[in-house]
């Protein structure tokens, strides 16, 4: 029983994010709003994490500033240009559709696109290849039943 | 045609290799700026100067001081690993005669000025950025790094990482003497 309320207690432990309790903004709505703006932001330090996860000096930075931009009453739009601004769309963990990230979004569909093609190619020309078989002639048919002999 | 179907998945891999190899060849750490060719971003920063009556070229300075002639802008700190390392290229810089200011990045000033006693200092002048504002404004991601300042003000060019001699001779230096070359 106590092992399964020690595996139950595991079980409801959430991983720890980088924010310290110091940080926090008062408002809790603000506060939720600077968690999903934090999470979409990546941490220049340590490039695969986000400012919400990392432990890093500057990330600890910019979730500062975030909150302080949302205290000033920015909108989650305004913030987030603030940091690209700065740091260019590589800050963003989702990048936006453009110019320059056109084949990162398309490629996969492209991708599969063409291999979609290649199948309808390949299917099509299977059939095609075999010629169509033309009736036997009498002679031939004779042949046959030479061959399988008699019929009981 | 039968035998272009079967060459073609190779091709296609063959590209993606290359492709993919070149990216690895390139440093993720190297974000490009997002200042070149605009305006140095506005800051007045204190100094680090205990007395400084005495000690003007550790009294800070503000971004309007870009101005008039094209200087370089280094960001440091006495935590930092490479700044030694890129120091001595940093006081041949100032001895060619181009002006080297540095903002000391999330450093105590008594830290900054106990680093510059040690090492010599090459900046014409010292800033101190405690919390690290400035530096988010200038799109920093580590230290050191170093901004080309022309003479409008305008931000030409950045090194990530410490400035090696090679650097200095083959790419900053000819750019500087461009800059002065500059209306």
């Amino acid at each position: 029983m106590r092992r399964l309320v020690l595996a139950l207690t595991l079980l409801a432990a959430s991983p720890a994010a980088a924010v310290l309790p110091d940080e926090m903004l008062k408002d809790p709505a603000q506060e939720h709003r600077a968690r999903a703006i934090s999470k979409d932001l990546r941490c220049v330090v340590c490039q695969n994490q986000s400012i919400d996860d990392s432990d890093a000096p500057l990330a600890r930075d910019l979730r500062l500033l975030v909150r302080e931009q949302i205290a000033q009453g920015k909108s989650d739009a305004e913030v987030r240009d603030y940091v690209v601004e700065r740091y260019g769309n590589f800050v963003l963990l989702k990048p936006p559709v453009e110019g320059d990230t056109l084949l990162l979004w398309a490629g996969p569909f492209a991708v599969l696109l063409l291999g979609a093609a290649g199948l309808v190619l390949w299917r099509r020309k299977v059939p095609a290849a075999t010629p169509d078989a033309a009736p036997l002639t009498d002679a031939e048919r004779a042949e046959l039943d030479r061959l399988a002999g008699p019929r009981n | 045609m039968k035998r272009l179907i079967f060459i073609l998945p190779i091709i296609a891999f063959a590209g993606l290799a290359v492709f993919l190899g070149l990216g690895l060849t390139k440093d993720p750490k190297e974000l490009p700026s997002q200042l070149i060719d605009r305006p140095l971003p506005e800051f007045a920063l204190p100094g680090i100067a205990d007395t400084p009556e005495t000690q003007p070229e550790l009294a800070g300075f503000a971004s309007a001081s870009f101005k008039g002639e094209p200087r370089l802008l280094n960001i440091w700190a006495s935590w930092c690993a490479a700044c030694p390392q890129e120091h001595p290229v940093l006081e041949r810089i100032a001895a060619e005669g181009f002006p080297v200011y540095g903002i000391a990045w999330k450093d105590k000033p008594e830290d900054s000025r106990r680093w510059l006693a040690r090492y010599g200092n090459p900046y014409a002048g010292v800033a101190a950025d405690e919390q690290g504002r400035t530096a988010i404004d200038l799109g920093v991601t580590g230290v050191p790094e170093t901004f080309i300042i022309d003479k409008k003000g305008r931000v030409r060019f950045k090194q990530i990482g410490p400035i090696s001699p090679e650097v200095w001779e083959g790419q900053i230096r000819p750019l500087m003497q461009q800059l002065r070359a500059e209306a």
